[in-house]
């Protein structure tokens, strides 16, 4: 019974499964939110987690990964995320539901009184210092920080890994080249964060939290935060081994286990499959012809055709927020551009859209 | 008892440092936050709902309080670590063999990985919240820069003990500079940077070169790496910080409903 439990835990962390059931759980979390902010789910939530990691715990291989000492901050990201995440939907629940009966929010009710610093605040930090020290302190104490061989040009580790919080990136290696993983997208990731409040005209939900206000912005938010970085670093930590390739929590880090690269380009599919010609054509603008017009129509055209639809629902059909909008898609669609060359890597073992290797241009 | 700490206050060199009695009035609770160099940088007085833990989760205050921890606990770290090939992994090393109930270099790493979340935490917070929009745009976009410079100065320590693990995550971690859009010499857009047939960008001098000090990760970068986590980032988060902190009072406090 328990050897089937872990194999099914083992497959159930496969990454198509393990994306395709974090989709559903978001959404189900955010669509029924008058069950999900309960604090009975919040509870039974970490009692079976916590529950799991005790029937877990006696396994050699859980245990070998979830105890290396780089990997204990993962576990505190996880829980902590979970927590935070459950306790600002709680609280923006109770305050739209406080809005329909015209009553302020928590945060309104409470703020029309002021209180003195000293005591209520100083307080309040000395006592989150202590409780941090004293749980610093003990963790240093219990868990020795890992010192492992000296350094070796000649010998490489299999796997070789970032720093745990660059593992979402190094994660995305899987579905796109070095200068999109690597260098794009985090600086995307960067521009886009300092953009948010240029491109958010949304004048509600300043200062409390609400889901009903700001609908768009907090499940962008949750996806972007919660689904391609909290999730991919625990994917890029937990659950891979050797040559990147997946390993379920409980399987043994397997150096010979081979993932067959089977991969074809978008161009290959259309010269070969589809128009049945022998060779591609030589000049690489011609062979990549087909995934240029597409990743043309992708970043050109359709922020082009969708720009009524969009602005009417996102800025009021205001002309003026032209420039927003046209940043923001901008930005939306190569953030797009990761679950669909996930999806199209799952279903068609699609390996470039467009592959230029003499130019180093592979997208 | 009550009696001596009276005395203790009545004395010229305890009213040297602390201007007022006891706080337990609103004037004397007034002045321990204005006649304190530490204090000063909150308000007298708070809205009630800014400092309720659900709904700050203290990420902010616990950010910065561990990069408290972590300047003290990297000061003392220094005295003992040589910055060279030859002595690094050593000095690391002799640090767990040779100082009994050592843990400066333990708590330098986990409240390094706990500053990490928790500044992530916070951003988190502060965007659901709605704390960015208009009037705190501006201190969105200094705290955005403290959270790259916080995961810069997690990853350029991460070098130091010049073991495995170190060498190859920044390996892994820099090789991904080798393909930046035409500064990187595996980078799409590269080969278009050169004179008469003369590649411009190349393995010698590419932004990876720049960051590492060479082709690979040698001596070059552990001292780059040193200089820059010990003194470049932590001087320009500093400097952020302080403007991040001023920011808050001037666009409005801890923020709240309008």
């Amino acid at each position: 019974m328990s050897e089937q439990l872990k194999h099914f835990v083992d497959w159930l962390m496969q990454p198509t499964l393990y994306f395709a059931l974090s989709v559903v759980a978001l959404v189900a979390v955010l669509k029924f939110r008058a069950i999900s902010t309960k604090k009975s789910v919040i509870i039974g939530f970490f009692v079976l987690g916590t529950a799991f990691f005790a029937w877990a715990w006696s396994d050699p291989n859980f245990n070998k990964i979830i105890t290396k000492p780089d990997n204990v901050p993962i576990v505190i990201l996880l829980a902590t995320v979970i927590f935070f995440s459950w306790l600002s939907l709680h609280r923006g629940y109770i305050n739209d539901e406080r809005k329909k009966k015209g009553l302020p929010t928590l945060e309104g009710e409470l703020g029309k009184q002021k209180v003195f610093t000293w005591p209520d605040l100083v307080y309040t930090e000395l006592i989150c210092m202590v409780l941090f020290t004293a749980l610093l302190v003990i963790w240093s104490i219990k868990i020795g920080a890992p010192i492992e061989e000296p350094a070796a040009q000649a010998r490489t580790p299999n796997p070789s890994k970032a720093p745990w919080y660059f593992l979402g990136l190094q994660e995305l290696l899987v579905y796109f080249d070095p200068w999109i993983a690597g260098v794009l997208l985090p600086s995307f990731i960067i521009v886009g964060l300092c953009a948010i409040p240029y491109i958010d005209v949304n004048p509600k939900g300043n200062g409390y939290y609400t889901f009903e206000e700001r609908p768009f912005a907090i499940s962008f938010f949750w996806v972007g935060f919660l689904l391609f970085w909290v999730s991919f670093v625990i994917l890029g930590t937990f659950l891979r081994g050797p040559n990147w390739s997946f390993f379920g929590p409980f399987e043994y880090w397997d150096l010979h286990k081979l993932e067959p690269m089977v991969n074809i380009d978008l161009s290959t599919y259309f010269w070969f499959d589809l128009l049945g010609r022998p060779k591609a054509p030589s000049d690489p603008l011609l062979r990549e012809l087909p995934g240029i017009v597409l990743l043309l129509g992708y970043f050109a055209v359709l922020p082009v055709l969708l720009q009524k639809p969009l602005m009417a629902k996102l800025f009021d059909g205001k002309r003026e927020h032209i420039v927003r909008y046209h940043l923001m898609m901008h930005l939306l669609l190569w953030f797009g551009l990761i679950p669909i060359k996930m999806l199209l890597r799952w279903t068609i073992d699609l390996k470039y859209i467009v592959g230029i290797p003499e130019w180093f241009f592979n997208v | 008892m009550g009696k001596l700490f009276d005395s203790i206050r009545n004395t010229q060199l305890w009213k040297s440092v602390f201007r007022h009695g006891y706080p337990d009035t609103p004037r004397n609770r007034t002045l321990a936050v204005l006649s304190n160099f530490f204090l000063h940088l909150h308000p007298v007085k708070v809205r009630r709902s800014g400092i309720q833990l659900s709904y700050t989760w203290c990420m902010g205050g616990l950010t910065f309080f561990l990069f408290l921890i972590e300047t003290i606990t990297g000061l003392l770290l220094m005295f003992y670590y040589r910055p060279t090939a030859e002595l690094a992994y050593q000095d690391i090393f002799a640090l767990r063999e040779h100082v009994p109930i050592g843990i400066m270099r333990e708590l330098h790493r986990w409240s390094a990985h706990m500053m990490v979340i928790t500044v992530w935490l916070h951003m988190y917070r502060v965007f659901l919240t709605g704390s960015y929009k208009p009037p705190r745009e501006f201190n969105w976009n200094v705290g955005v820069i403290l959270l790259v410079l916080t995961l810069l100065l997690s990853f350029t320590g991460y070098l130091l003990p010049w073991d495995q693990l170190a060498v190859w995550a920044i390996t892994v971690g820099s090789n991904m500079a080798r393909a930046t859009p035409f500064l990187g010499h595996e980078g799409p857009g590269a080969s278009l940077i050169s004179f008469g047939g003369l590649n411009f960008i190349h393995a010698g001098d590419d932004v990876r070169f720049g960051l590492l000090a060479g082709r690979f990760v040698g001596e070059g970068a552990l001292l780059r790496f040193y200089v820059l986590h010990c003194v470049g980032i932590p001087l320009a988060a500093a400097t952020l910080m302080a403007i991040h902190f001023w920011r808050v009072r001037k666009d409005g406090g801890i923020s709240g409903p309008l």
